[in-house]
């Protein structure tokens, strides 16, 4: 296609761009400039590049889901009324009037029923917290398969994950709030988490509850956690997090003319403020029609807390359910001695094993570049095949993560399997530890086959589905060369180079200090590096293109390259000839 | 850009031996609606129209707003609510068509030039280091922190303690556990009533294999005035210890633990239906083995065998009460239970 551009304007305006007569806007930009002196900091940022990929949407559902929670929950402080105190309810919903029930409960029955709008804001809430929790975790596994975290970025690394631990805080605080059966219980087994911890269990759970289990000032207490300390954390953290991400420059894909020491994409104005600001527009838009046609927590069916009433099947909002998991399938290892009981069967699963992971899951950055011993600065993202074992590593967490999350739900699986609860909690319990292992050597395998497979292309070309026959009667497929530029992009890689091993002994000859701790180090790199593929040499593309020329020359009995798209029907064929027999 | 050779190691300018040579940005390529005017005005429309379809969205919600009703009608449309869902259908929309006419714009109407622009390694300067550096140290000398550790170990020393007085506010949070969790309301003599209505129960209200929720009489009993004894907040710390459930069997399938033999009636036994895990209460009855699981973490307890943990991971059996019959034949309590119910802590005494 042939378009003359020559007449095309290089910018959406339609007047050149001279100065015009100062305008009120001008004056007034002037009076806070001279106040200010937001020129300097804008003129840098104005126009900051932003490079363009889908994944990179990931964290900005989790920012915008945040604002819609900022919004629809200052419209549920309006009504709602954080209190225990014991109200009859004399509302609009039938099946519960007349019963006795705390504030809080009342005040949600009051927004669900009695205010319009009421039941969509809290709907909405509800539901942009689940899409809040969930696009950081999707976020986060992005950052971490692509390689993002690494430095300069392993610091917005620990940001984000402590921001997922505190947005994790946030949602139980904010279920627990309306004061159903359902909250009720919930807290009632974290009262039972609290009183786990030797020495200061039983302490922590009087203070926090103001006495003994319920109390009357758990609620009051959680809203102000809720509505006030999180938020003021949440809202700092994610300002520091968007601040370092500014200051970093947005990671980019390899490809032709993008390397690390530029950023290719559109400017922030207008492209990216439209385009950011308009996706604003759709998660909030989204959330709402969730919201609308979306049932979430329908407190009114679960009835008021009474601490000697439960329903089956009760379980926790979906991201607490991995410690949830690990509470069903711990053996009941109680531990007593010396007139003291120690529940090592709650304190593992739910006060140990989330601390632990998050500890893991901060320290992934600091471990790679430790074994590594890679010190450069990381702009270009890696393809996660490109990283077997680091992928292998965040597979194997994952299904952790998941069946642990399985084990959470034992009872509905067994329902709804018809199985035997007790031998679904038996299997769980061999396979949180046998299924990490299996998907961590599946993965890395996996992905040490599509490095194969892309340094087959890379040599060999891509299969074209044409199948040749040869004068002899063979037959083989016939394969072209990629593209140039694909071709570039998937050499766009570091070979993987092994650390090395700082000398043993000093000048002295004195073994160095640390030099055990050099071998673990090479012993886990080599396991790491091991059977990785390495990216072709120059020559051995060279070698094989030249075979694969020849080879062509033998078998072709075309007389031009076939490159399997002649009689697609998106080609003109006039040109084409068809072999006559 | 003039500081990019700056710590050229720290930034790789390029792949250790490049098999195939960088290409280079490609040329940019038109959109229809770069050189067509017709795309051009067809995407202004396009644009136009969806933030018009925003404001009629905008409106709707509004007169849904004012037309449907909420409470007497809250499970009309599907058990959903014809307000909630017409409110979130029109702000939907609302939001939905103004975020895709932003979009549509920016895509086909705002110029698609990619543009180029440099890193700079994250680290400051050698020279910003230094300046950073010598003025730290002009700004601590003239302090005389290093020279004056008299002052500076007080000064730490009074910032230090002011920890205390921090902690120490927090102490009115709540009372000292002391031995309240040791015991519940259960006393001699004090009637097994039924948990919701509150009236005793007899022997011959049971069937085998027959649960019944049950609370101590208190929660139920007024004063001479006809105001509840227990109120408010105590009610549900009673109701969070004292609950129990009923549970008869024929007298010949329990095993009577040591020191337990007399403490079951008939064959119905009395345990504390809070779960020694995490304190859910117990519920789901296997009638025919009866055995009792909890629906929260699936502890599952042997009410034949003094309560015993036979699968799940609760820790301890379920603490059992001592029932009796009283001169008009209901069910009474012996004494208050013998251990603390729910929830392990470390006060906890094993016996």
């Amino acid at each position: 296609m042939s378009i003359d551009t020559s007449k095309v304007a290089t910018t959406n305006a339609t007047t050149a761009a001279t100065a015009s007569k100062p305008s009120k806007v001008g004056a007034m930009a002037t009076w806070a400039d001279e106040r200010l002196g937001l020129a300097t900091a804008a003129k840098k940022n104005l126009r900051k590049v932003f490079p363009d990929h889908w994944s990179f949407m990931l964290g900005e559902i989790a920012l915008w889901s945040f604002v819609v929670l900022l919004l629809s929950g200052v419209f549920l402080t309006l009504w709602f009324t954080p209190s225990m105190g014991e109200v009859q309810y004399e509302g609009s919903y039938d099946p519960l009037r007349g019963v006795t029930m705390s504030e809080a409960y009342a005040s949600s029955l009051k927004l669900s029923f009695d205010v319009r709008g009421g039941l969509l804001m809290r709907q909405m809430h509800h539901w942009s917290a689940m899409l809040f929790v969930a696009s950081m975790m999707i976020h986060l596994l992005r950052v971490y398969f692509t390689g993002a975290f690494r430095k300069p970025r392993e610091l917005n690394w620990v940001i984000g994950s402590l921001l997922l631990l505190l947005g994790t805080l946030e949602g139980f605080t904010g279920y627990s709030l309306p004061d159903d059966l359902l909250s009720g219980t919930g807290i009632r087994a974290a009262d039972g988490f609290m009183k786990s911890m030797p020495l200061v269990g039983t302490y922590m759970s009087f203070f926090l509850f103001g006495g003994e289990f319920p109390g009357e000032s758990i609620i009051p207490r959680l809203f102000t956690i809720h509505v006030l300390l999180i938020p003021g954390l949440l809202l700092a953290l994610i300002a520091a997090h968007m601040l370092l991400l500014v200051y970093h420059k947005h990671t980019q894909w390899p490809g032709p003319g993008r390397t690390e020491q530029n950023v290719v994409g559109f400017p922030m104005l207008p492209v990216y403020a439209a385009k950011a600001g308009g996706f604003f527009f759709i998660v909030f838009g989204v959330s709402a029609l969730m919201g609308g046609l979306l049932s979430i927590n329908p407190v009114w069916k679960f009835g008021p807390y009474d601490p000697s009433k439960v329903t089956a099947g009760s379980q926790p909002d979906w991201y607490m359910g991995w410690p949830d998991g690990a509470l069903r399938i711990m053996p009941g290892w109680e531990f007593s001695f010396w007139g003291h009981t120690f529940p090592f069967n709650v304190f593992l699963p739910i006060i140990v094993l989330p601390g632990l992971m998050f500890t893991i899951l901060m320290l992934l950055p600091f471990i790679e570049s430790w074994i590594t011993g890679d010190k450069r600065d990381h702009h270009l993202l890696q393809r996660p095949r490109n990283a077997p074992t680091r992928t292998a590593v965040m597979v194997s967490l994952m299904t952790f993560y998941g069946l642990m999350w399985a084990a959470g739900g034992n009872d509905i699986i067994a329902i709804t399997l018809h199985a035997s609860i007790n031998q679904i909690t038996y299997f769980m319990r061999a396979a949180v530890f046998i299924g990490p292992a299996i998907a961590f050597f599946i993965t890395r395998r996996w992905c040490i086959s599509l490095q194969r497979h892309d340094n087959q292309t890379l040599l060999h070309g891509y299969e074209t589905g044409i199948i040749m026959r040869s004068p002899e009667g063979g037959y083989s497929e016939r394969h072209l060369p990629v593209a140039p530029a694909r071709a570039y992009t998937m050499t766009a890689r570091d070979r993987d180079e092994m650390p090395a091993l700082e000398s043993e002994t000093d000048a002295n000859g004195v073994p160095a200090s640390g030099t055990r701790m050099q071998k673990v180090r090479t012993k886990l790199a080599t396991l790491m590096y091991t059977d990785n593929v390495q990216k072709p040499t120059q020559e051995e593309i060279e070698e094989a293109h030249h075979h694969a020329e020849h080879e062509h020359a033998l078998q072709a009995g075309l007389d031009h390259a076939a490159d399997g798209h002649q009689f697609d029907g998106h080609h003109l064929v006039d040109e084409e000839h068809l072999r006559s027999h | 850009m003039s500081d990019q050779n700056h710590d050229h190691d720290l930034v790789p300018s390029t792949f250790a031996d490049e098999p195939i040579a960088n290409p280079g940005l490609p040329p940019h390529s038109w959109r229809p609606t770069d050189v067509d005017s017709k795309a051009e005005k067809r995407a202004e429309r396009q644009v136009a129209a969806l933030f018009g379809l925003s404001m009629v969205c905008a409106v709707l919600f509004l007169v849904s707003y004012f037309v449907f009703d909420v409470g007497a009608e809250w499970d009309t449309v599907g058990g959903l609510g014809a307000s909630n869902v017409a409110l979130g259908l029109f702000l939907g929309g609302a939001l939905l068509f103004i975020g895709i006419g932003i979009i549509q714009w920016a895509r086909k109407l705002m110029a698609d030039h990619e543009i180029v622009e440099y890193r700079h390694p994250a680290r400051s300067s050698d020279e910003d280091r230094e300046g950073t550096l010598a003025a730290l140290n002009a700004g601590l000398e003239e302090s005389g922190i290093g020279r004056r550790p008299l002052v500076r170990n007080s000064l730490l020393g009074a910032v230090g303690i002011l920890a205390l007085p921090a902690v120490v506010m927090l102490r009115d949070l709540g009372p000292l556990p002391g031995d309240k969790l040791e015991h519940t309301l259960w006393r001699k003599g004090m009637r097994v009533v039924r948990d919701v209505v509150g009236t005793p129960i007899k022997v011959s209200d049971l069937q085998i294999g027959d649960l019944v929720n049950a609370e101590p009489e208190i929660l139920f009993a007024t004063d001479s005035q006809g105001e509840p004894v227990l109120e408010g907040v105590e009610v549900q710390v009673a109701k969070s210890k004292c609950a129990v459930i009923l549970h008869r069997m024929e007298p010949d399938d329990i095993i009577p633990g040591k020191g337990r033999e007399n403490w079951s009636v008939d064959g119905i036994v009395a345990y504390s239906k809070i779960c020694t895990h995490v304190g859910c209460p117990i519920s789901l009855n296997e009638r025919t083995t009866h055995h009792l699981l909890c629906p929260c973490h699936q502890s599952t307890f042997d009410l034949t065998d003094s309560g015993k943990v036979i699968f799940g991971p609760a820790g301890h059996a379920l603490p059992q009460l001592p029932i009796a019959v009283d001169d008009e034949g209901y069910l009474i309590a012996q004494s208050d239970f013998t251990e603390p119910v729910g929830p392990s802590y470390w006060e906890r005494d094993p016996q």
